[in-house]
């Protein structure tokens, strides 16, 4: 929608810094919420044998999710560049519908409100919440 | 069409009636009596307009709104999102008639007060990230279900009687 101002990409970075040490239990937590919130999620991960939100294999993903987003904050001034194998994956592998890029980043904000409430500010919030739109649009760069 | 929000769409046709499980009574009852009404609204409400700022467009007569802290600390917001606060009670302790309960508000938001029901959604969303924080871990995904759906009726309620 926005482009990000020097300032989100500040206050991203920052509060990155802050957050990224516990970026394993923010993936896992925001997946699992994911699963449980909107069901259909699950239909991704019907390969899954255990398909139960705190199953080894949606942590798993959590991390992996994490380990994207944490990338994604060092390549924050070119997006649609640093993420282009990223697109890829999802665009030809994966085929995620990217709708569902905004429910997984509702539920990394409804994780950060609970792990970090002071920290997780109106400012802090919209400059996230850009930056999650930014990267999902990059990650849906690829589809067609 | 909103962009920005992912609370769950619901449709309502004028026989269908919402139905509700034990659980998600209880916790929207739960919740309710917990919270703070004068915390929770004004953070909710606050949150929207530095979230999402071009909902300050329904509140011209509010002063300054120029920054979060502005915003944060304007008394006409505080006040206001009780005021919001106080309003969704009356759904909490109807739950079983939301659409009747909030006739007169929807033509209220619609007739008088033009605003864009796609910015209710944004209101909701930023009221889930408030409550989280307030409730911490006993958020869990199955709460967070629970009130997302009932925010989703309120919404789809107050959108009713727009023409």
């Amino acid at each position: 929608m926005t482009s990000l101002t020097a300032k989100d990409k500040q206050t991203v970075k920052a509060f990155w810094a802050k957050v990224s040490g516990k970026s394993e239990d923010i993936g896992a937590a925001a997946v699992a919420r994911m699963l449980v919130v909107y069901p259909q999620t699950k239909t991704y991960f019907s390969h899954w044998q255990d398909q139960s939100p705190h199953s080894a294999a949606a942590r798993k993903h959590g991390i992996t999710v994490m380990m994207g987003v944490g990338d994604a904050v060092t390549k924050i001034d070119d997006l649609k560049e640093g993420l282009k194998e990223l697109s890829e994956l999802h665009a030809f592998t994966l085929r995620v519908d990217p709708g569902n890029f905004k429910i997984l980043s509702h539920n990394i904000l409804v994780v950060m409100a609970i792990m970090f409430p002071t920290d997780f500010t109106p400012d802090v919030h919209v400059s996230l919440d850009k930056f999650l739109a930014a990267v999902s649009l990059a990650l849906a760069e690829k589809y067609r | 069409m909103p962009e920005n929000s992912v609370s769950a769409d619901l449709q309502t046709e004028s026989d269908k009636m919402v139905e509700w499980t034990d659980f998600e009574r209880n916790t929207i009852q739960d919740i309710f009596s917990r919270i703070e009404y004068d915390v929770v609204g004004p953070a909710a409400l606050a949150r929207c307009l530095v979230v999402y700022p071009w909902t300050q467009r329904y509140f011209g007569g509010f002063g300054n709104l120029y920054n979060a802290a502005a915003i944060k600390g304007n008394p006409m917001v505080s006040k206001h999102g009780t005021t919001i606060l106080n309003g969704l009670e009356r759904a909490v302790k109807n739950m079983d008639d939301i659409t009747n309960t909030y006739a007169e508000l929807s033509v209220l938001h619609s007739e008088k007060l033009h605003v864009d029901p796609d910015n209710f959604k944004l209101l909701a969303d930023c009221l889930t990230i408030v409550v989280a924080a307030q409730l911490g871990n006993e958020f869990t995904g199955e709460v967070q279900a629970a009130f997302q759906k009932f925010l989703a009726v309120v919404v789809s309620a107050l959108g009713r009687q727009y023409r």
